[in-house]
């Protein structure tokens, strides 16, 4: 049998997927709070402050988490984009486009609070360092793919075009994520590995998968919100786009 | 509880990056909706535009009935 197949092709269609996402939204964002308020609590409150950094390193359970999803969007939204330039799939072209805000958004939020970590810590607010340089690259290119995407006024080739931008940029996933072995960097190396011993107390581990655990629930939430518009955008002229106008009109 | 808020000195530091990670994520998480709203009033003045002009193109059979009469 095949059910799974069956039920991906259904759910690619829009209107499927405008109603499943729209179902599965609260659930995600929920889960994404609930789990953050645990870890947060956590990060600030149950584990100790660090021998040599004290409390200054606390901003670790927000930056690390942050600085994955930088790079786990991208993936995403590389994926994303090469099945709607391979396939020309509606649903995908919507979705790679909504992944690049949210990835901007964490790899902004991952520049502000890598600096004001650094403040302190190496006594700058920045420096051209490979970690810190190719993460701004990072941030760069979403900003590239959304521009792009907004320059052109057809919809849906301007989502293709924007995902053609998206997969060159994959260049930079690895460099990012390399930059602090292959260069002599003022930025530490990988604190927790998957593969392999992290270099972290248990006290501060568990908050930090956690809030991992929860940015990954909310960056999928957030897709959700995002593409459930972008999809209204993109079929605005067909049948259940009305009706769905036709019902918020009535209520 | 002062102790806490404190952080050892470095708050000026920690909560600021605590500020903007919620400030910006709760951007992201509203923005949409402004979008949302923005484009559903967009797609019914298109749907009442359209409206409008079958009305006129193609009259309906009461104001052909009364044309007639």
């Amino acid at each position: 049998m095949k059910i799974i197949p069956l039920w991906l092709h259904k759910l690619s269609s829009p209107p499927a997927f405008y109603r499943f996402a729209g179902r599965l939204r609260p659930w995600l964002f929920g889960s994404a709070l609930l789990l953050g308020a645990v870890g947060l609590y956590g990060g600030l409150v149950l584990a100790p402050p660090d021998y040599q950094q004290g409390d200054a390193y606390r901003i670790i359970f927000i930056h690390v988490p942050c600085a994955w999803m930088s790079l786990f969007g991208y993936g995403c939204m590389a994926v994303a984009a090469l099945i709607a330039l391979v396939w020309r799939i509606k649903l995908a072209e919507v979705i790679a486009m909504e992944c690049a805000p949210v990835g901007a958004a964490f790899t902004f939020i991952t520049l502000v609070t890598g600096s004001l970590w650094g403040k302190p810590m190496w006594g700058t607010w920045w420096t051209w360092d490979a970690r810190l340089t190719s993460e701004l690259v990072l941030l760069f290119l979403y900003f590239g793919v959304i521009g792009l995407f907004n320059a052109i006024e057809d919809r849906r080739r301007a989502a293709r075009a924007a995902s053609l931008l998206a997969l060159v940029g994959i260049v930079n996933l690895p460099i990012v994520h390399y930059s602090v072995v292959w260069w002599n960097t003022l930025h530490q190396g990988s604190t927790v590995n998957l593969f392999g011993k992290s270099h972290i107390s248990g006290a501060m581990l568990w908050p930090l998968l956690l809030m991992a655990l929860a940015t990954h629930l909310y960056f999928f939430a957030s897709v959700l919100n995002r593409a459930r518009v972008g999809l209204l955008a993109v079929e605005g002229g067909k049948d259940w786009a009305r009706n769905l106008i036709a019902e918020s009109a009535n209520a | 509880m002062h102790e806490f808020f404190a952080l050892g000195g470095y708050a000026v530091y920690v909560w600021p990056a605590y500020a903007v990670f919620f400030i910006v994520l709760a951007w992201d998480w509203i923005a949409p909706a402004f979008r949302r709203r923005q484009l559903l009033n967009e797609l019914r003045g298109r749907v009442a535009r359209e409206q409008l002009r079958r009305a006129r193109s193609a009259p309906t059979q009461d104001s052909r009935k009364a044309a007639s009469a």
